[in-house]
C-alpha cells in the first residue's frame, strides 16, 4: 500500500493521475475521498488514466488513488441467483439499504452477502486430486438452482483438510489443498476478473435447440444453446418485450438478464413480474432461475461498460456447473455508446460515426463467450447470448448493428411498420436469418418431428412469394393476380395473423411447445394443399376463402389447450369436409389430388 | 475567508480557463465577480492539475481577463425548495423572477442521482386525459414519461395545455396534484400562452414555472430541466404530491447542449450533438417515476420538435429510447384540419399493457385498441394503392376500410380544443367504428366483446 497515486485531471467518468508507476493496467482502484471505484484503462509514463463507476461530482485535483492489486472482478458464489446487481456486482438492494432511494457514490466495494449462512454437502474427502475447476460440494441456492461448488481454475492439488456437511458462510474454509507448493484454501466462493473469460476444456458443436416458445423464433429463425443472437430494432418495436418473453420461456435452466443502458421501470417489471411468473416446466416462480444486472441510462456510464462483462461472467460461472444460461444484454448498443463516451473523453481517434476503431472486436470478443462447451470439471454447459441493437433512427446499416451481424448467428430484425399496425413480435420474416438450421436439423428430427423443417422451408417460401407479390399488388391491386397468386396472399394472411403474431398476455399463446406449433403448421399446411387442388380444379378463390373456416384457422392459437393434439386433427376434418366436396363438384375428370405433406 | 482568483488565463465563448487553482471540485459551483459588482455563477467542467474549465451561467459579454474575480463554492448548484414555490416563475438556475424572496430552509442539488430500480414502483395507474387518441389507444399513465414529437407549427402546446386542463392526475385524491414547467428556448408568447392557459383553468396556483425563454442566455437552457426536475421530486416525494411536469422544448435544450459542447472542442457524433447526448438525457427523463412507500409520482411529458419532422433526427430517436413511448403529431392530420392530430399509429404507450384492461379501464380495451391499430394500418397500405389504381377500383372490403379509416379520423382522432370524453364514450366510439368493417375482418377481439360491445 506504499503506492498512492494523485489525481490531475477530472473530465466527467475519466481521471486522469500521477505517480501511477506502481499500478497494472486494468487494475481497479479506489479513487479520491469517497473511495469511489474505477479501473485503469491506460499507463503512460506514471500517469495513468481511469474509468470511474460512480458519479464524480466533488471530486478534486489532488486527492489519492488507492491500489487494490487485483484486475476488476466479481465475487462468484450462492447469493446470486434472483438477485439484482449493479455493474459491477454490487447488489441494488444493499445499495438500497444503505442509501436509500436514489444511488449514492462512495458505497464501496459490496459484492454477494459474505455473511449469510447456506447449507453445504461436501463429496470430496480426504487425499482425493483435485484438478481445478472440480467439483467438490452443493448448496442448494434456490428450489431450482443446485449451486455447485467448484475449484477456481487456477488452483489445484491433493485434499489435506476437508471440512465435515453443515451451515457455513461464505468466508468459512471448507478444502484445503496441496498443490506441492502452496497450500492454497478454498471457500464458497472465488473471484475471476470480468474481462478474462473463464476456461473450459473444449468446445462442442451447437447441436441443441434454445427452446423459447415463441413460434416465430423456434419455427422460422431458431436459437441454439451455446449460439448468439441479435434482435435490432428502433425504438417502439418490441426489442425489450422480446427480451423479456425469451427471458420469461426459454428453456435455458438460468436467465441472466443484463439492463445495461436501459429504463429503471423495465428493470421495477422484471423484479416485480417474474416472482408472481411461474416457470412452466417446474411451476416455481421465474425469478428463482434469474439474475439481473442493471445498469439504468441515469446510471454512472463507465459501469454500463462493465455490465456487459459482470453478466457474462456470471453467467460463465454457472455454465461451468453443467447449466445452460440465456444471458440478454438489453442494449449492446448503449454499451457501444459507453464505449464511444469514454473514447470520446480520451480524446482517441475516432473511427465510423465517432465509435472508436476497436468497437468490431470488443462486439467480436464478447459474442465468442458464448458457446456449448465441455467444462473442466467434465460437464456439459451452454451459454447463449441474445443482444438487443438499438440502431439511431432504426438504420441497420450503423457501425453496432452492422458488426453485430457478422458475428451472431441468428438475427431477428424487428420491423417498424409491423410494429405500428401492433403485429407482435415485430420480427421481419424477409430480413430475418438464422445460421443454426443445419445444426439442429437432428434435433428437429429427434425432438419434434421428421417434417417440421420441410413444413418451415414450405411456409417460409410461401411467405417469401409473398412479399413479391405484394411489390405488385401495391401497384395495381390483389383482384387482378390469377386465383393460385391470391391464394398465397390468403394463406399468408393466415400465417401472419394466426401463427407469427403471438399474443404474450393471452394464457395459452404467450408459450407455445413445438408439438403445438407443429401441429399448428400441419393445419395450415393443409389448408393450404387443399385449397391450392380446388383452385387448380377452377374453384374461385371467393369459395375457397370461407370466412368461417378461415377464421377458425387463425384463432386456433387462442383455442387449444398444450395437451390436446386431437384438436388439431379436427381442424384437419373440418378443413377436408368443406373442400373435398367442393372439389368434387368441379372435378369432372375426376383426377385424384395428390396429397403431399399433409399425408404424414 | 474565500479565495479569489484573478488569473484567468482564456475565455471562449461560455468557457473561462483559470490558471493556479487549488481545491476545485468536478462541478462545484463558481461566483464570477464582473468589474467589482456583477456576480454571475459558473460551473467547474473539467479539472487539469490546477487548471479549471468554468462554464459560465449569464455568459461571458463583458469579462476580460483583468476585470474578473473568481471564487469557488464547495459545492455544486443547489437550489433552495419549499411549498412557497407553488404559483412562482423562477429563472433557469433557480432564481425567483417576481422579485420577490423564497422562504425555505433546506436546499437541493440539482443534478438529483439515479433512482435505485429496487426502490421504484411499477407505473400502473391510468391517468384519463379526455382525449380519445390518448387514452383508447396510447393511454398515459401516472408516473409515466410520454413525450409528444412534434414539428414546427403543430399544435402540441395547445395539446399540453389541454392535457394539463383535463388529466385527472389524482385520481379522487382531492387536490393534491401540482405541475412543474420548465420552458427552454421556447418564445415569450408560448410562455405567455401557457400561462394564460393555466391561468383559464383555475390551476394557477399549483403552477411552478422555469423559464429560459429563447433570448436568456442558452447556458442556462442546461439547468433549467434540472431545477423544474429538483422541484418536482421535491413535490412528489417530500410533499406526496402528484405532478405532471411539462419540459418544453427538448429539441432546444439539445442544441444548446450541442453549442457549448463544441465550444468545449469534444469530438462530436451524430450531426454535432455530444457522444454523450442519450445519457444526458437519460439523466433527464428517468427522473420521472414513482417510489415504494411514497405517496407521490412524477408523471412527464417532454415536447420536442423534430427537425423538418424526420424522426430519426438524433434529438427524437434518442428520447424514444429512453422514454416510456411517444405521441407523434402529423402535419398531413394537421393540414386536414384535424385537431388534435396524433398520428396513431406510430404513437406508443409502453406501460399502456399493464394499466388497462380489466380491473384498471375495462377488459375490451386491449384487443379493441389492437384491433383499430391493425385496421387503421391497413387503411394507410389502401389508401397508397387507391391513389395508384383509383378508389373505384378497390375491392368490396377495401372500400369499406377507407371509409373506416376516414370516420375514425374524424369521430375519434378528431376532437374540441374544450372537448374532455371520457374513456367508456371512447371505448364506445371505437367499438361503433369497428361496425363499419366486416365482421370476418376482426380477428383481434373476442366474440363475447363483439356481442356485449358492438351488439348490444
Amino acid at each position: 500500500m506504499s503506492n498512492v497515486g494523485k489525481i490531475i485531471m477530472i473530465n466527467g467518468p475519466v481521471v486522469k493521475a500521477e505517480n501511477m508507476e506502481g499500478f497494472t493496467m486494468r487494475e481497479m482502484v479506489l479513487v479520491g475521498e469517497k473511495k469511489l471505484i474505477g479501473e485503469i484503462i491506460s499507463i503512460n509514463e506514471g500517469i495513468a488514466t481511469i474509468q470511474v463507476y460512480e458519479e464524480t461530482v466533488g471530486l478534486k485535483a489532488g486527492e489519492a488513488i488507492y491500489p487494490t492489486n487485483k484486475p476488476l472482478s466479481v465475487k462468484l458464489g450462492p447469493g446470486i441467483i434472483g438477485n439484482i446487481f449493479d455493474g459491477i456486482e454490487r447488489p441494488l438492494m444493499d445499495i438500497f439499504d444503505k442509501g436509500g432511494d436514489y444511488i449514492p457514490e462512495g458505497i464501496g466495494l459490496t459484492s454477494i452477502d459474505l455473511h449469510r449462512k447456506w447449507k453445504v454437502k461436501i463429496n470430496v474427502p480426504v487425499g482425493q486430486e483435485l484438478k481445478a475447476g472440480a467439483i467438490f460440494g452443493e448448496v442448494q441456492e434456490s428450489p431450482v438452482v443446485r449451486h455447485k461448488l467448484m475449484i477456481p481454475p487456477d488452483k489445484w492439488g491433493k485434499v489435506i483438510f476437508a471440512e465435515k456437511d453443515g451451515e457455513y458462510d461464505l468466508e468459512h474454509v471448507l478444502l484445503i489443498l496441496d498443490d506441492g507448493v502452496n497450500k492454497n484454501e478454498i471457500k464458497m466462493y472465488q473471484e475471476w476478473p470480468v474481462r478474462i473469460p473463464r476456461p473450459v476444456t473444449k468446445r462442442n458443436p451447437i447441436s441443441k435447440l434454445l427452446v423459447t416458445g415463441q413460434r416465430v423464433i423456434d419455427t422460422f429463425f431458431p436459437l441454439a444453446k451455446g449460439g448468439t443472437a441479435a434482435i435490432p430494432g428502433g425504438f417502439g418495436t418490441g426489442k425489450t418485450s422480446a427480451q423479456h418473453q425469451l427471458a420469461k420461456w426459454s428453456d435455458a435452466d438460468i436467465i441472466v438478464y443484463v439492463g445495461c443502458g436501459e429504463r429503471g421501470n423495465e428493470m421495477t417489471e422484471v423484479l416485480e413480474d417474474f416472482p408472481k411468473l411461474k416457470d412452466p416446466r417446474n411451476g416455481q416462480p421465474l425469478m428463482n432461475r434469474t439474475v439481473l444486472i442493471a445498469n439504468t441510462s441515469n446510471m454512472p456510464v463507465a459501469a454500463r461498460e462493465a455490465s456487459i462483462y459482470t453478466g457474462i461472467t456470471i453467467a460463465e460461472y454457472y455454465r461451468d456447473m453443467g447449466y445452460n444460461i440465456a444471458l440478454m444484454a438489453d442494449s449492446t448498443s448503449r454499451w457501444a455508446e459507453a464505449l464511444r463516451e469514454i473514447s470520446g473523453r480520451l480524446e482517441e481517434m475516432p473511427a465510423e460515426e465517432g465509435y472508436p476503431a476497436y468497437l468490431p472486436s470488443r462486439i467480436g470478443q464478447f459474442y465468442e463467450r458464448a458457446g456449448d462447451v465441455k467444462t473442466l470439471s467434465g460437464e456439459e454447459g451452454s451459454i447463449t447470448i441474445i443482444g438487443a441493437v438499438s440502431p439511431p433512427g432504426g438504420d441497420f446499416s450503423e457501425p453496432v448493428t452492422q458488426n453485430t451481424k457478422r458475428v451472431v448467428g441468428t438475427f431477428l430484425a424487428l420491423d417498424r411498420a409491423l410494429a405500428y399496425s401492433r403485429h407482435y413480435p415485430a420480427i421481419n420474416w424477409i430480413n430475418s436469418y438464422t445460421g443454426y438450421v443445419d445444426d439442429l436439423r437432428d434435433w428437429y428430427r429427434g425432438n419434434v418431428s421428421e417434417h417440421m423443417l420441410e413444413l418451415r422451408e414450405k411456409m417460409l417460401g410461401i411467405l417469401g412469394e409473398e412479399h413479391k407479390l405484394m411489390e405488385i399488388v401495391k401497384l395495381v391491386g390483389e383482384d387482378i393476380l390469377p386465383d393460385d397468386q391470391r391464394l398465397i396472399l390468403e394463406i399468408s394472411k393466415v400465417l401472419k395473423t394466426g401463427y407469427l403474431q403471438q399474443n404474450s398476455f393471452h394464457e395459452l399463446d404467450a408459450n407455445v411447445s413445438l408439438k403445438k406449433q407443429y401441429n399448428m403448421l400441419r393445419v395450415i399446411d393443409r389448408l393450404y394443399e387443399k385449397a391450392l387442388a380446388a383452385v387448380k380444379k377452377g374453384v374461385p378463390i371467393s369459395l375457397i376463402r370461407e370466412e368461417k373456416l378461415f377464421y377458425d384457422i387463425i384463432s386456433m392459437k387462442y383455442n387449444v389447450p398444450e395437451d390436446d393434439e386431437a384438436a388439431f386433427d379436427r381442424y384437419i376434418e373440418q378443413i377436408d369436409i368443406y373442400f373435398d366436396p367442393l372439389v368434387s363438384q368441379y372435378d369432372k375428370g375426376g383426377i385424384r389430388y395428390e396429397d403431399k405433406v399433409s399425408e404424414h | 475567508m474565500k479565495i479569489k482568483y484573478l488569473n484567468i488565463k482564456k475565455i471562449e465563448g461560455p468557457l473561462i480557463i483559470l490558471d493556479g487553482v487549488k481545491d476545485a471540485s468536478f462541478d462545484e459551483m463558481v461566483e464570477i465577480e464582473v468589474e467589482g459588482q456583477e456576480v454571475r455563477k459558473g460551473k467547474v467542467v473539467q479539472i487539469d492539475r490546477n487548471r479549471a474549465i468554468i462554464q459560465v451561467f449569464e455568459g461571458t459579454t463583458g469579462m476580460s481577463l483583468n476585470n474578473t474575480r473568481i471564487s469557488f463554492a464547495g459545492r455544486p448548484l443547489e437550489i433552495p425548495l419549499s411549498k412557497d414555490i407553488l404559483g412562482r416563475v423562477f429563472n433557469g438556475i433557480g432564481e425567483p423572477l417576481d422579485g420577490a424572496p423564497l422562504f425555505s430552509g433546506k436546499k437541493y442539488d440539482i443534478h438529483g442521482r439515479a433512482m435505485n430500480p429496487v426502490a421504484r414502483l411499477y407505473p400502473r395507474n391510468f391517468i384519463q386525459t379526455g382525449i380519445s387518441a390518448i387514452d383508447g389507444l396510447t393511454t398515459l399513465i401516472r408516473g409515466q414519461k410520454l413525450p409528444i414529437f412534434s414539428g414546427d407549427g403543430l399544435p402540441h402546446n395547445e395539446l399540453a395545455a389541454q392535457i394539463v386542463r383535463q388529466a385527472q392526475i389524482t385520481e379522487g385524491e382531492g387536490e393534491n396534484f401540482a405541475i412543474v414547467f420548465a420552458a427552454m428556448g421556447i418564445k415569450h408568447g408560448e410562455a405567455d400562452f401557457f400561462r394564460r392557459s393555466f391561468q383559464q383553468s383555475g390551476v394557477l396556483k399549483k403552477v411552478v414555472m422555469y423559464q429560459n425563454l429563447a433570448d436568456d442566455p442558452i447556458i442556462e437552457r442546461i439547468t433549467t430541466p434540472r431545477c423544474a426536475l429538483t422541484a418536482a421530486e421535491y413535490l412528489a416525494f417530500e410533499e406526496d404530491m402528484h405532478v405532471l411536469v411539462i419540459l418544453t422544448n427538448i429539441t432546444s435544450y439539445c442544441e444548446a447542449l450541442r453549442e457549448i459542447s463544441a465550444s468545449r472542442e469534444e469530438v462530436p457524433s451524430r450531426k454535432g450533438y455530444p457522444g454523450y447526448l442519450y445519457s444526458d438525457l437519460a439523466t433527464l427523463y428517468e427522473r420521472a417515476g414513482m417510489i415504494k412507500g411514497k405517496k407521490g409520482s412524477i408523471t412527464q411529458i417532454p415536447i420536442l420538435t423534430m427537425p423538418n419532422d424526420d424522426i430519426t433526427h438524433p434529438v427524437p430517436d434518442l428520447t424514444g429510447y429512453i422514454t416510456e413511448g411517444q405521441i407523434i403529431l402529423s402535419r398531413d392530420l394537421h393540414q386536414r384540419g384535424i385537431y388534435p392530430p396524433i398520428n396513431v399509429l406510430p404513437s406508443l404507450s409502453r406501460l399502456m399493457k399493464d394499466g388497462i384492461g380489466e380491473g384498471f379501464t375495462r377488459e375490451d380495451h386491449p384487443d379493441v385498441s389492437s384491433q383499430v391499430f391493425s385496421a387503421y394500418s391497413r387503411v394507410q397500405e389502401i389508401r397508397s394503392l387507391a391513389q395508384v389504381i383509383g378508389e373505384d377500383e378497390l375491392s368490396d372490403t377495401d372500400k369499406k376500410y377507407l371509409e373506416f379509416g376516414n370516420e375514425f379520423e374524424k369521430q375519434f382522432v378528431r376532437q374540441n380544443y374544450d372537448e374532455n370524453r371520457n374513456l367508456m364514450d371512447t371505448l364506445d366510439i371505437m367499438w361503433e367504428l369497428l361496425k363499419i368493417l366486416p365482421k370476418s375482418e376482426l380477428t383481434r377481439v373476442k366474440p363475447e366483446h363483439i356481442e356485449k360491445y358492438m351488439e348490444a
